[in-house]
């Protein structure tokens, strides 16, 4: 205001002059809008942080070689690589998705499709509420008393196991509500062609949901590739790749991030480091992955209306 | 045949009644041609949703290779009775469909029915054009490979032959494999009738199938549907009356009205050959709402 | 006559359809079928929660049975002596996860309001991309960062709070003496703080984007400035919606393991100094479930049990909130 000219500025001059009191309004309503920006930035700070230190510390050590070699036998040596803890980590993430993604699906279906406003139906979404709550260490200890102590053995199937129990929720959850989007008219339209409903749900609504589901999916994917706690007890340890997912124990680069980090020795560390660039880029992948299909899919529907 | 019917001449078009008949013209002219067969019967129908009556007291038959009208205000259940037709119901949760409907004299109800059969007979074309995201080949295919046609040849000439009955094939024949979004609103409408004549349905119901399409758009449906009657039996809910004066040979009235709750209820008010509802309707509702609209 | 509308392939529509074997109409089998796998996979849900339950606390019976009520609730955890209480766990694991609420709610009101008020609308998209990718990262990596980056500096940190607040009656508890690792619970409160950010921040988001519009522009028409117009026009709309948000993410705060368990120092020692070492309930299984045995193993398997039963009250109560604003809003639950 001190910039218009005082003529302009006389007594009575503008009513539309602020009037007493504003500047203390406007104070509070600039400082509030300062600190929202300021809580974004600050939450920017671990992102760019962590994302910057583990990519200096992880690529000290990062090289194809490190991603095939085995795991060393002395967590002193300098030598040795992750590939095991990379076998292990795809391994076990795709028995995961396996079991994980078309059991969501199909609950998906069945909550929005069949079960709609029912009871049960109202339940079984409660409940699959309370299963994303349970944390992941509980999914592990389950797997372990179910089934580890049953079999008697550890192996990377009771890891893949516990992960597809954190990853169902997430998939009913995002398939339940990508079919809520399908229009009901499309249901109709087939449905009056004398289609069945199961008929309808496959060959019209889930194509059309489809690419939400995948990116949906995929994100589920990407923090199941994450995971920690699930695995610790249930996929035991190794130092060479094994590819099974049935037999003989296994190991994931998450584990092996865990097991390293406390290591007083710094070529240990160093894996450490190297094993989580390779995580946070196979989950970055896969969450940009599922961001490039959303925006497929947006433009594609958005284009065709 | 109720009583109402009974009293209409059959085989009644608008030509035949604003011909010249010979002798007292309020006599109403003797039934020429085949008698009129009903395919559909319905008696005392009353939908509910989640126990609540939303139309009730339907009394009506409609007729083979006619075309006919609803019409009425918004809220008057035409729509509501259009869909217990080909029993769209039985997929709303809480929906109930009371009285009786057959279809060619069978109860269209009935516990040995198949309510996918019955679609598959009584097609529908819907307010919205609803095109599948798919090619416009893979939607009018849609219909016969549910019913299990495979042959490659065979599905090409029920392709061809549907869009060319729905005044489409001229349109759209160079590009089948592209996507059905691409059609203007009237060619999807043409697409989604095309689709439902792919199942050689007996009827085809449809729910006010030009609201979202222009003038010259509805004009084309409306050609189509004169074409269609020739082997099929129209059903049509409109909210434009001279739609229905044009297109129909019958029409029935329907009006909401409160009951002794205060809900207000759909109920059929008059069913006849449309000349005379357009003209001389019997009922002062019908009149109204003729007169309110046509000013 | 034949029927018209029996499914094709009756024979006659007199003879009653056999209920087992003879013709079936097409793909009626095929639609039953689908319809029972996706009614299995509903009940799936059920299933595995039942299971959960029922596999750890058989497990864990042991437990508490040998250590009784007493025994479970006592704040010593002694594997040497073969003391297994889980108090001060359980009071430590609520330490940490307020410590995390307290630095999670306000940024993430803040970044819910940043995307939703202030913004510009080409950059919300990425905005939100970019706090899903906070969300993306895995717990290990958080911890191993924090662990070998953080932990040094901040224990300067802490030295320096501690002697200028150390005296203070209240303040000098709770800014005890610092641990010189930096290890201590106010370094997992950080951290645990940092991941559930984004689930906050997700659902406070949704609920402010769903205030009216004509309740916010009839506040600004009336002279009201940006922060007036959030504080009288979408806090009143959201406010349950945030009370929500700060549940779920106190549930995810009170079951987040690894990154806790790498920088909470494993002290089992009851302590409310925060800026000293402690554990959580998660926190311990991970660190001691790979050696123990016996009682301790079915110990660590009965924490799991108190976990769940929190995280499985904790959604009970959000979903509760939700439901009785929703009502209250006129919306259905």
């Amino acid at each position: 205001m001190s910039a218009v000219p005082t003529t302009v500025a006389a007594p009575g001059a503008s009513i539309l002059r602020p009037r007493r009191g504003t500047g203390a309004r406007r104070f509070r309503s600039g400082l509030a809008t300062t600190l929202i920006v300021l809580a974004f930035v600050v939450a920017l700070v671990p992102l760019v942080a962590v994302v910057w230190y583990v990519t200096k510390q992880g690529l000290k050590v990062f090289s194809w070689t490190f991603l095939t070699t085995d795991l060393p036998f002395s967590t002193r040596s300098v030598e040795g690589g992750m590939g095991p803890a990379v076998v292990g980590t795809i391994v076990i993430t795709l028995g995961a998705t396996a079991m994980a993604v078309p059991l969501g699906v199909l609950g998906g279906i069945y909550l929005n499709e069949y079960g709609g406003r029912s009871r049960f139906a109202s339940l079984v979404r409660f409940l699959s509420e309370v299963l994303t709550g349970v944390p992941s260490i509980v999914m592990g200890l389950f797997v372990y008393t179910f089934w580890v102590l049953r079999v008697k053995e550890q192996t990377g199937f009771a890891g893949a196991l516990a992960l597809a129990c954190l990853m169902l929720p997430v998939v009913i959850r995002t398939s339940e509500e990508m079919l809520r989007l399908v229009p009901h008219e499309l249901r109709e339209g087939s449905l009056a062609l004398g289609s069945r409903q199961s008929r309808t749900i496959r060959t019209v609504v889930l194509p059309h949901a489809a690419p939400g589901i995948v990116s949906g999916s995929l994100l589920a994917v990407a923090r199941a590739a994450g995971e920690t706690a699930p695995l610790l007890f249930t996929i035991g340890a190794i130092q060479t790749a094994n590819w099974s997912l049935f037999s003989g124990t296994n190991t994931a680069l998450s584990t092996q991030i865990f097991g390293n980090a406390n290591s007083p020795f710094l070529p240990a560390q160093d894996r450490a480091f190297g094993a989580a660039f390779t995580l946070i880029l196979i989950v970055f992948v896969a969450t940009a992955l599922a961001r490039v299909v959303t925006i497929l899919y947006t433009r594609r529907t958005s284009g065709a209306s | 045949m109720t009583d109402m019917m009974a009293a209409t001449p059959a085989e009644t078009t608008i030509a035949d009644v604003t011909d010249p008949g010979p002798g007292d013209s309020s006599v109403p002219p003797e039934p020429t041609g085949p008698v009129r067969e009903n395919v559909f019967v319905l008696d005392g129908v009353e939908v509910r949703y989640s126990g609540v009556r939303a139309v009730t007291g339907v009394d009506l038959d409609i007729a083979r290779n006619e075309i006919t009208a609803f019409i009425g205000p918004s809220g008057c259940g035409k729509t509501t009775v259009l869909r217990s037709l080909n029993r769209m119901h039985d997929l709303t949760r809480g929906a109930e469909v009371l009285g009786s409907i057959t279809y060619h004299g069978e109860n269209l109800y009935g516990p040995k029915v198949d309510p996918a059969e019955v679609r598959r007979r009584i097609g529908m074309v819907f307010q919205k054009p609803n095109p599948f995201p798919k090619s416009i080949y893979d939607n009018i295919a849609y219909g016969p490979r549910i019913n299990g046609t495979r042959k490659r040849a065979v599905l090409d000439d029920i392709v061809e032959h549907a869009l060319t009955r729905a005044a489409l094939w001229g349109e759209v024949k160079d590009k089948l494999k592209s996507s059905a979004l691409s059609l203007s609103g009237g060619q999807a409408q043409r697409l989604c009738i095309a689709r439902s004549l792919a199942v050689e349905p007996d009827v085809l119901l449809m729910d006010e199938p030009c609201s979202a399409l222009d003038p010259i758009a509805t004009a084309r449906i409306e050609d189509l549907m004169e074409e269609l009657k020739e082997d099929l039996t129209i059903v049509i809910v409109t909210h434009n009356m001279q739609q229905a004066a044009r297109v129909s040979d019958r029409t029935a009235f329907y009006t909401a009205e409160a009951d002794e709750h205060g809900r207000r209820v759909g109920r059929l008010v008059e069913y006849d050959v449309t000349e005379t509802i357009f003209t001389k309707p019997s009922d002062p509702r019908t009149e109204g709402y003729i007169t309110g609209r046509f000013g | 006559m034949t029927s018209l509308l029996e499914p094709p392939n009756q024979v006659s529509p007199d003879a009653p359809r056999p209920l087992v074997g003879g013709e079936r109409p097409p793909g009626f089998i095929a639609d039953r079928a689908f319809r029972i796998v996706a009614v299995a996979a509903g009940v799936l849900v059920l299933l595995v929660l039942a299971l959960i339950v029922y596999a750890t606390v058989s497990k864990s019976a042991d437990w508490f049975s040998s250590e009784g009520v007493g025994g479970v609730l006592s704040t010593t955890w002694e594997p040497s002596t073969g003391h297994f209480g889980a108090g001060a766990l359980i009071l430590m694991t609520l330490i940490v996860a307020a410590v995390a609420l307290v630095i999670a709610v306000p940024i993430s009101i803040g970044i819910a309001l940043f995307v939703t008020e202030i913004a510009p609308r080409r950059a919300r998209l990425p905005i939100v991309f970019v706090i899903d990718l906070l969300a993306a990262i895995p717990s290990v990596v958080f911890g191993l960062w924090m662990l070998r980056q953080l932990a040094g500096p901040l224990a300067d940190v802490y030295g320096s709070v501690h002697d200028a607040v150390g005296g203070v009656p209240l303040l000098g508890d709770l800014f005890g003496d610092p641990s010189a690792s930096g290890l201590a619970l106010m370094t997992a409160g950080l951290v645990v703080g940092i991941m559930i950010t984004p689930i906050i921040t997700a659902i406070t988001r949704e609920i402010f984007a769903t205030t009216p519009v004509a309740q916010k522009e009839a506040t600004l028409a009336m002279g009201a400035t940006r922060w007036e117009m959030i504080r009288g026009a979408m806090f009143p709309h959201a406010r349950s919606g945030v009370v929500a948000a700060v549940i779920i993410g106190f549930g995810r705060a009170v079951g987040e393991t690894i990154a806790v368990a790498l920088v909470v120092g494993s002290s089992q020692k009851l302590s409310a100094n925060l800026l000293g070492p402690g554990d959580t309930m998660a926190g311990i299984i991970a660190n001691q479930f790979g050696e123990a045995a016996g009682v301790q193993r079915s110990a660590l398997i009965g924490l799991g049990v108190v976990l769940l039963v929190l995280t499985i009250v904790v959604g009970a109560f959000a979903r509760w909130v939700i439901r009785r604003s929703n009502r209250r809003m006129g919306l259905a639950a």
